[in-house]
Order: C-alpha cells, then sequence, then structure tokens
C-alpha cells in the first residue's frame, strides 16, 4: 500500500488539533497513513502515541526550533521531506487557515494538483478522486488529478469514522527552513474554550440565531435552546455585525459551512448568503415573526411566531421528554 | 510604495449560481460583479495611500468582461490596472491561476500585493500563498487588520483556533477578511478619472509562454446540481408551537 501523508497540526502547546482524526481516516482508506509533524527538536516522541491512537501507522517528525516562530513554512518543509524520503504521491491537510497555507505553499513547491475543501475522498481505478460541495452545497463536484502528486485539503467535520489504531514506527529528520521567505509569528492568542458545546463545523446539531433575537442579552435563548439540546451556537452575519456574538460564529458564504443531521434558525430571515451555509444540513427548522421570510422555502418544520414565547415552550418540551 | 491588489469577477451572491456538467461557471447564468472581499482588499491599499506615498495596481485575471471590475477599482482610486485575459486560461485550477497572476504581479513590479481571504465562488483561500511561493516572498493570510510601513508589514491573522499577532518583511503577499476594511464608494469624479486611467491587457505571451507546462492539475470529472429542497411543514403559532416542534423533532429521532 502506498503512503498517504496527513499534516498533523499542533497547537504552540503541544496539543494535536482535532483535524488530524479525520485525515488518518481518510488517509486509511486510500493506502498507509502516515502522520507528519513539524516540531521542535525533541517535541515530537509526545506526539507518537497520541497519533497513533488516531490511526497512524507511521509519524514522520521533522524537527526545527523555527517551528513556532515562522508562518507556515515548518510545515512545507516537513511535508516536503516526508513526500521525498516516503515517496508519497497523496497528502491530505485540514480546509483551516493553516491547512490551507501550507497545501498552497507545497502544491507550488511540487508541482502537484491541488483541490481543496474536500468532503470526500476515494482511490477510483487508481486515481485520487475528491468530491466538493460549491456554491453552498447547490452543486456536487468530484475532481481528479493530472500529474503525480494530488493535495487535497479536507473540510473539517466532513468526514467520519476513525482509523484503527496503531503502534506507529517513527521517524525523525532535522529540516532546515528559510526564514527570508517566510511570516514570522509574533504571538499567539488560543481562543478560549470555557465553553462544553461541542465544536460548530463538527456539530450533529446547530442553533443559530439571527437579527430577531434583538440584542446581544437576548441571544442567550439561543445558547439556552442549544444546551438542552447539546449543539454548537451560530449565527447570521446580521448577528455578528450587530455584535450579538463573536465572528467565528457567523454560518454561511463568508463564515462556517456546516452541515448537521439538525439546524434550527431562530430569528433569521435566510438570506441566501446565510442559506449557502447551511442549506445542506439534514433537517432544517425555523422560527421567524415573518411569515414572508425565505428560511421557511428550505425549512422541513417552519414555525411564524415569536422566537421568545415559542423556545421556551420548547426547551421545556424538550426537557420533560429527556427527564 | 508600489502596491499590486488582486481582485476578481465572481457571480453575485444574492442571485442564483449556476455550473456547468463540466464544472465550469455559467457566466450568462448569473450577473458578474467585483467579489465584495476585493473591495475590502484595496480600501487597505487606499488608506495607505491616503497618508503615505503608494501606486496601487489593480489586477486580475478573467474573461474580456472582468474589464467591469477594474474599471470600478480605478474608480475607487487604484492608479492603473493589470488584465490578464487568454483563451488558453479558460477553466483554469488554482495551479494554473496562480501561476499566471504571479507572472503578472512579476511583470508589473511590488512591494506588496494584497488579496481578499477567499472569493465568495470558489472559496479556496489558496491563491495569495500560492503566489507568494511563486514569488519566493512571504505570505500573510486572513489578516484581520493590517499596518503597512515601508519595510514591513504586520497584523493579526485570523485562525479556526484564535488570532495570531504576525510580521513579515516586503515584499510580500497579505490577504485580509471582511473584518479588515469597510470599501469605499467610487465618487463621481472617480468614476470620470478612471476612464483616463491606463489599463494594461495581458495574454500568456506576454508574460511567459512557460509558466503553465510540468505542473500538475485539478481537474472537474463531475458537476451535479443537488436536488433543491422544498419547504416541508409550516405552522403559525397560536400558543403551542413549541410543544409540536419537540413532538416533530422526537418523530424525526432529533431528541
Amino acid at each position: 500500500m502506498s503512503n498517504v501523508l496527513v499534516l498533523a497540526e499542533v497547537s504552540n502547546t503541544g496539543q494535536i488539533r482535532n483535524s488530524a482524526g479525520m485525515l488518518l481516516a481518510a488517509a486509511s482508506s486510500l493506502g498507509t497513513p502516515v502522520a507528519v509533524v513539524a516540531a521542535a527538536p525533541g517535541a515530537g516522541a509526545a506526539l507518537v502515541e497520541p497519533l497513533g491512537a488516531l490511526g497512524a501507522q507511521l509519524v514522520y517528525v521533522a524537527e526545527t526550533d523555527q517551528v513556532d516562530v515562522l508562518l507556515s513554512s515548518p510545515q512545507v518543509e516537513a511535508l516536503v521531506a516526508a513526500a521525498h524520503a516516503l515517496t508519497a504521491s497523496t497528502i491530505l491537510l485540514a480546509n483551516s487557515a493553516d491547512g490551507r497555507d501550507v497545501a498552497a505553499r507545497l502544491a507550488v513547491r511540487l508541482t502537484a494538483g491541488l483541490a481543496i475543501d474536500a468532503i470526500g475522498v476515494r482511490e477510483e481505478n487508481g486515481r485520487i478522486v475528491a468530491t466538493h460541495s460549491v456554491f453552498g452545497g447547490s452543486y456536487t463536484v468530484e475532481s481528479a488529478f493530472d500529474g503525480e502528486v494530488a493535495i487535497v485539503t479536507v473540510r473539517q467535520g466532513a468526514i467520519e469514522g476513525k482509523a484503527d489504531a496503531a503502534i506507529p514506527t517513527v521517524t525523525t529528520e532535522s529540516i532546515s527552513v528559510d526564514a527570508a521567505s517566510s511570516g514570522v509569528i509574533d504571538a499567539v492568542h488560543e481562543a478560549v474554550t470555557a465553553t462544553d458545546r461541542p465544536e460548530l463545523r463538527a456539530a450533529t446539531t446547530v442553533v443559530s440565531g439571527g437579527r430577531g433575537l434583538g440584542s446581544a442579552e437576548k441571544f442567550v435563548l439561543v445558547e439556552h435552546l442549544a444546551d438542552a439540546l447539546g449543539a454548537a451556537v451560530g449565527a447570521s452575519r446580521a448577528a455578528v455585525d450587530a455584535g450579538y456574538v463573536d465572528h467565528a460564529l457567523q454560518v454561511g458564504q463568508t463564515g462556517v459551512t456546516v452541515a448537521p443531521q439538525l439546524y434550527i434558525a431562530l430569528g433569521i430571515s435566510g438570506a441566501i448568503q446565510h442559506r449557502a451555509g447551511m442549506q445542506t444540513a439534514k433537517t432544517i427548522v425555523a422560527i421567524n415573526k415573518d411569515a414572508d421570510a425565505p428560511i421557511f422555502d428550505i425549512a422541513d418544520f417552519g414555525i411564524v411566531g415569536d422566537v421568545f414565547t415559542v423556545v421556551p415552550q420548547l426547551i421545556e418540551a424538550i426537557g420533560k421528554r429527556t427527564s | 510604495m508600489k502596491i499590486v491588489v488582486l481582485v476578481k469577477q465572481v457571480p453575485d451572491t444574492w442571485g442564483d449560481r449556476t455550473l456547468t456538467s463540466s464544472g465550469v461557471l455559467d457566466r450568462q447564468a448569473s450577473e458578474s460583479v467585483i467579489d465584495e472581499i476585493n473591495e475590502r482588499a484595496l480600501e487597505v491599499a487606499l488608506s495607505y495611500q491616503d497618508s503615505n506615498d503608494a501606486e496601487i495596481v489593480a489586477l486580475t485575471m478573467g474573461p474580456a468582461s472582468a474589464t467591469d471590475v477594474l474599471r470600478k477599482c480605478l474608480a475607487m482610486g487604484a492608479d492603473s490596472a493589470v488584465h490578464v485575459v487568454d483563451d488558453a486560461l479558460a477553466g483554469s485550477d488554482l495551479g494554473w491561476t496562480s501561476a499566471a497572476i504571479a507572472a503578472a504581479i512579476s511583470k508589473a513590479g511590488y512591494d506588496l500585493v494584497i488579496a481578499g481571504n477567499e472569493s465568495t465562488d470558489g472559496r479556496g483561500g489558496v491563491i495569495p500563498a500560492m503566489v507568494a511561493e511563486h514569488l519566493g516572498v512571504p505570505h500573510l493570510t486572513f489578516l484581520t487588520s493590517v499596518e503597512i510601513s515601508p519595510e514591513r508589514i504586520s497584523g493579526e491573522r485570523d485562525t479556526e483556533n484564535g488570532t495570531v499577532s504576525v510580521h513579515a518583511a516586503l515584499p510580500a503577499v497579505i490577504s485580509v477578511t471582511e473584518r479588515s476594511a469597510e470599501p469605499r464608494f467610487p465618487s463621481f469624479k472617480g468614476i470620470m478619472r478612471a476612464k483616463k486611467k491606463p489599463l494594461d491587457v495581458l495574454t500568456i505571451a506576454d508574460l511567459d509562454p512557460d509558466i503553465l507546462s510540468g505542473m500538475g492539475r485539478s481537474v472537474v470529472l463531475t458537476a451535479t446540481q443537488r436536488p433543491a429542497r422544498s419547504a416541508g411543514t409550516k405552522v403559525v403559532d397560536e400558543g403551542n408551537a413549541g410543544n409540536q416542534l419537540a413532538e416533530f423533532l422526537a418523530a424525526e429521532h432529533l431528541i
């Protein structure tokens, strides 16, 4: 079986990012899953066991003392070195900000084909085929590659399942990184995740609020319903622009794209730009005062009514059923 | 300082967008506009120019109709424009696109390249870093704030896991998010002056005929339109809708 490389993103405190599990699961369906990490000298050893638990059969540790200093280039050099050493022709990365930057530079370096934001990847007649959901899920596009190396970024949360745990073999190499062509990291401000709620991109249920909530204070109604359902919280751009919630929660064309089992839209009119981020949800529920709101055109269950009376009743009904 | 701003003509996100079965955008089916994020990228350049010595070039690759977005940039205040247009580039993947754009940037000359973080149609978000690799310079992408000085660029980078303060020496390529700047409107005077500003049209032959050779490619196999969603049950709340919804969710095994 051929080696399939996965870039395991690691935080500056040594935490393996969530995307590694999904990428290794995808890699295991294509060949031998190999986790590639860029790490400070000596720091890679601690990552081997957890990456094995996620399915890595080989962990390629590329050591450089520039890993927390230079932007993208340590990871690019790690993958270039691993691709050459392991003659890998398929490389998977997360479609995150960091993953995309690394994939971009790597594709040019290796003169490889690059496909972005895949929701699935498979091998067909010896060729890698990536599936994409484009224009907010209006189209499903399949792409393949001409050339020797295929690089795919995978949408976070898009691939379910898990690779079998392995006790990985380890290769450790030292790499050199050109600082002159690299951006420099001055400080990292990790988002505070004080919440127990699931991550928006990967959540099976999402409750989103819009301008109809009226204020940042009243937006807690969205959080209450989300907590009753064990759901993630999202928001429309209008709610974000109005300052009710942080930009990171924005669902839509220019925010996060979600495809949960259940999406509940509270006080969201459903402008086409919002629908582009959620219309592939399996079941859509909408509650809105305006009977003509376009969100009702795509809702499996729509309620024309006041969120501040309907939602508390819903929360109470959910409580009765689960208790 | 010479600043090149990358712009793209995209189908309006407020209307229907259509792909052909071969995965190419059907440009007849929707209204074409400048991508909103490009106006913000241009604004970052213009606000630097407001109080500093700078020359701003708007650059696009696209069919003949893409001239419209360059005219809009010139009306907003860009000094000149470059349009890369060649039938051989129609349906280019990310690799070809980045190679052609990088060649055009090299030809124009630059200290700083500013792009939007991702287009609203392709949503790739990789062209800026690909261009940076072609040019052999640093990239700083997904910036929510930007500080430009004659020697260096710095800003706050927005990622899924938080923000990162970054800087790079010039020349460099950056991309900015929708939180970076609120674009100005073209003034009447700006629109009139735009008509006299230089707009260069370049083909692959004007750049480097070899730029596309030997590159791997991503190729579309199929593009299938998903069936449109239809509306399901719609009720008007008469005091019991919350309970009705709970019953619906239970029946669907969602609670």
